[in-house]
């Protein structure tokens, strides 16, 4: 059942300004029927493979796997024309062994940390978890907010854990994530946005989701962030970074999210160093769209993917 | 009081849904004497993109049933057939088959699932074997079903020749994408409606209808179809052949431009079935 939200809720909710839900429905609708053919379209797809965080948060993650990981991430195609992918995200116990692949390359090491995905941990120790990442040669930490003091309304010690978290990052960009499945309502999303921009430096991100939950990255929820991202840029000129994670699986949705960006925040950030998209099977399809426009044939699943079923 | 008609809206049976073409085309059918009937969906490459994916989807729980129960699932669809025997000699006669050749065609095509059903658990004894080899171990040859098969359908007995491409492909666990008859596409929309109400998991058989001219080169160079079984042209088994190369499939293919007899015997045998099966070799040892 859902609870009434805090009275700090209603307060950063009257200075932000409020989400028209149905708004925000009816606008992202639109953005499915656009069409896209031909050279936009391959554009888009290069594109979108560049934007590429290639995930992999499992329990049974190998070495083995990284290593394959990161080969993938360096060459993900067969066409020089086909760029690298953004930065593999890992755990961080598997940060040393992505960097050893990666170091000195365009491809970045992101690392999950504060005790992802639940963050139930004491502060002290994920901030230990978050220096360690950093030192064994992470270029970007993926965190996750404290959902329950968020929902208490204890905006204050979400704020200063995100800063604290900024500061053990050092140099390394950081990644907020706000677990928006959790959060119940565009509204609350908006409100978690604005929180989190507020402790986080130009070229840091937010980011939608943990992917561990049953609701992921939707447009909607995409679309709230983007616009929240707008309106704290035009407030305060800082420019924060966007990342979509779990559920985008195929390049049509990508396509749409990167619609949603041009139409939303402009070609400013069409770039991998503002937008992402956090994804293990999506880089799989990209490239067989592009190989389908490549060759005029329809491509078999099963030629780009190790991981497939093999009818 | 009058009643207003209600007319149906004929759509294509795709992964267990009635879709209309994803392009919104249709193209009106006509009957026999030239008045129009209804608008049948225009297919697409996309439509058939679809179709494809809902068939990988459908597959790997087709192949694994048992092949007893693939059995009993077609039977079943011949019972479905049966019970509807005068609705599809009407859809028969849309496109210009007389009442008597068009029930015999039903009939023909129900006995012809029963063929196939009563092979679904038997193909397997008679094409795979236990190979002789001079060391001490056993050695099997068995079939695995190859994929997605895709199927195009003659004009001539546009339900026979269809049924008579689809069953034995399904039979060994291959799921398909058909295209119906161009000329009488509406007896594979009536079939559509018996296969949804047949316990055929939805995505084993896809139908589509169209033009051959706009898909069948899709059918070809789709890398995802595994085997091309279709009564062409000659332009069309070139270009059918042309893409297979390419996507290396395998293709049985039978002349459009002979005639081909569907109700004789011979247009039903377990070779229909070899066609579109793998075979696998493995070695045991044999223990002491």
């Amino acid at each position: 059942m859902p609870v009434a939200p805090p009275k700090a809720f209603f307060r950063v909710l009257d200075e932000i300004g409020p989400v028209d839900a149905v708004g925000i429905e009816e606008r992202v609708a639109k953005y499915t029927t656009r069409s896209i053919k031909k050279e936009a379209k391959v554009w888009g797809l290069r594109k979108a493979v560049s934007m590429v965080d290639l995930t992999t948060l499992e329990g049974k993650d190998t070495p083995g796997k990284i290593d394959s990981l990161c080969s993938k991430a360096l060459h993900p195609s067969d066409d020089p024309t086909v760029p690298t992918v953004a930065a593999v995200c890992v755990y961080p116990s598997m940060v040393r062994r992505a960097k050893s692949h990666v170091a000195d390359t365009k491809v970045r090491v992101a690392s999950v940390a504060t005790a992802f995905p639940s963050g139930q941990l004491p502060l002290k120790l994920r901030l230990q978890e978050v220096r360690s990442a950093v030192t064994d040669g992470a270029d970007e930490i993926d965190m996750v907010i404290n959902r329950g003091a968020f929902l208490s309304g204890e905006y204050n010690e979400v704020r200063d854990e995100i800063s604290a978290v900024v500061e053990a990052c050092g140099d390394a960009a950081l990644k907020v994530i706000l677990e928006v499945s959790e959060l119940e309502t565009y509204d609350s999303i908006r409100v978690a946005s604005f929180l989190a921009m507020e402790s986080i430096r130009e070229g840091d991100f937010i980011k939608t989701s943990t992917g561990k939950t049953s609701l992921n990255a939707t447009l909607g929820n995409n679309q709230v962030m983007l616009e929240a991202i707008r309106d704290f840029y035009l407030d305060t000129g800082t420019a924060i970074g966007m990342k979509p994670a779990g559920g985008i699986r195929a390049a049509k949705q990508a396509l749409q999210f990167l619609i949603a960006i041009k139409e939303t925040l402009g070609d400013a950030w069409l770039t991998n160093e503002r937008y992402r998209f956090g994804a293990s099977a999506l880089l799989n399809d990209l490239l067989r769209q592009l190989a389908k426009e490549k060759s005029g044939a329809y491509q078999a699943p099963y030629y780009f993917s190790d991981a497939t079923d093999s009818y | 009081m009058p009643r207003l008609p209600i007319t149906k809206t004929p759509k294509v049976y795709v992964g267990g849904a009635f879709i209309r073409s994803e392009s919104a085309r249709t193209f009106p059918l006509r009957d026999a004497r030239g008045a129009f009937y209804a608008n049948i969906p225009q297919c697409t490459r996309k439509d058939l993109r679809n179709a494809v994916e809902a068939a990988a989807k459908a597959g790997p729980g087709w192949a694994r049933r048992t092949a007893y129960n693939r059995g009993q699932i077609l039977y079943r669809l011949a019972e479905m057939l049966e019970a509807r025997r005068a609705e599809m000699a009407e859809a028969l006669g849309v496109g210009g088959i007389g009442r008597a050749a068009a029930v015999r065609e039903v009939s023909a095509a129900v006995d012809r699932l029963i063929y196939y059903a009563g092979w679904a658990d038997k193909y397997e004894q008679v094409l795979g074997n236990v190979n002789p080899v001079a060391a001490p171990f056993f050695n099997f040859t068995v079939t695995e079903p190859m994929g997605i098969v895709g199927i195009v359908a003659p004009d001539p007995a546009p339900l026979l020749g269809l049924i008579s491409l689809v069953a034995p492909v399904i039979t060994s666990g291959n799921t398909t994408v058909a295209l119906a008859s161009e000329k009488a596409p509406y007896p594979a929309i009536v079939l559509g409606e018996m296969l949804a109400t047949s316990d055929l998991p939805g995505g084993v058989v896809n139908l589509l209808t169209g033009f051959r001219k706009e898909l069948v080169p899709t059918f070809a160079t789709h890398t995802h179809l595994r085997a091309v079984s279709a009564v062409a042209s000659a332009d069309e088994r070139k270009a059918i052949q042309l893409g297979a190369a390419d996507s290396v499939k395998r293709t049985r293919l039978l002349k459009a431009e002979e005639r081909i007899d569907w109700f004789s015997a011979d247009a039903q045998h377990l070779y229909a079935i070899r066609d579109f099966v793998e075979f696998k070799t493995t070695w045991h040892p044999i223990g002491s």
